[in-house]
């Protein structure tokens, strides 16, 4: 049997992984869109515990609103990238300066 | 004791999915990385008696978003080394605030004070004739009936923004119009003209 602190590490271990992909790949969009992924489903794996934990069916509830905006999130943020390749030839987030004053 | 052990492996092979996903090199293995980290959480929460959202995670999210990460990885033509700088030089300022917000994590998250098998006991197993999909859509369509219609909007908008965003009109191609096609009429083509005979032999 798995106490619910367990669940509760994991997810804190995930969320700091992603914070840090974050720092690491600050210039790759693309990464940077998939670290906002894992952090997603960190707090989403909190979720599923605390549910299960106290028997109700709310938490899980809101885990499939979750997995519904993100994947519309991830949808957009992958749209605007192929925009953004196709008028700059680039991802990197340093050269998308422009509107700096 | 088979619980446990099972949360072990999967914990330690999401762990270590999470790491490569931020450390690779190549963004093909980093969303394939990711493929793993989504697969492995769902066997975690096929043991929290979550299955409708463990196989709802793997239909939707590795069928559908990861698969469009790798059509757009391989689609866009990416200059890896200018994306690669700085990776060493925010090494060590990255790797301290992850492990200072997982430091103050852990000492909210994993004291058995506040979720301690005392506060939180372990429930017991669901019997077999529990059916966690007839649950949540018993609660879905019924109290969260307006929110579930509003994501259902949301996602209605997140396709009509994805596909204005991404469709051009190119100039140097021709292609069909059948909107002008149907509407073409027979004096549009055809021209009748009225001409006198010719005579022969002169």
């Amino acid at each position: 049997m798995v106490p619910l602190t367990h669940y509760l590490a994991l997810g804190a271990v995930l969320f700091a992984l992603s914070l840090a992909g974050i720092f690491l790949n600050r210039k790759n969009v693309l990464i940077l869109l998939m670290a906002i992924e894992l952090m997603l489903l960190s707090v989403n794996m909190n979720f599923v515990a605390f549910s299960h934990f106290l028997g109700d069916t709310a938490g899980q509830v809101f885990v499939f609103f979750i997995l519904t905006v993100a994947a519309a999130e991830s949808a957009i943020g992958l749209a605007i990238l192929v925009v953004l390749f196709r008028s700059r030839r680039t991802i990197n987030v340093q050269d998308l300066s422009s509107m700096k004053g | 004791m088979t619980e446990l052990g099972l949360f072990y492996v999967f914990g330690a092979i999401l762990v270590f999915a999470g790491g490569m996903v931020i450390t690779v090199r190549n963004p093909v293995h980093a969303a394939l990385f990711l493929v793993l980290a989504f697969f492995t959480s769902a066997g975690i929460w096929l043991l929290l008696e979550a299955e409708f959202l463990a196989i709802a995670l793997v239909l939707v999210y590795v069928g559908a978003v990861m698969v469009l990460f790798l059509f757009v990885v391989m689609m866009l033509d990416i200059n890896l080394a200018p994306l690669r700088e700085g990776f060493i030089r925010y090494l060590p300022v990255g790797a301290l605030v992850a492990a200072l917000v997982a430091l103050e994590l852990f000492l909210v998250v994993a004291s058995d004070r506040l979720f301690g098998k005392a506060v939180y006991p372990v429930p017991t197993a669901a019997g077999a004739e529990y059916s966690n999909t007839a649950e949540i859509g018993g609660v879905l369509y019924t109290t969260y009936v307006y929110p579930f219609e509003v994501a259902a909007v949301i996602l209605l908008v997140a396709i009509v923004a994805a596909i204005a965003l991404t469709l051009r009109r190119r100039k140097d191609v021709k292609p069909q119009r059948p909107e002008q096609q149907v509407r073409v009429r027979r004096g549009d083509r055809i021209r009748l003209v009225r001409m006198a005979p010719e005579k022969r032999g002169d």
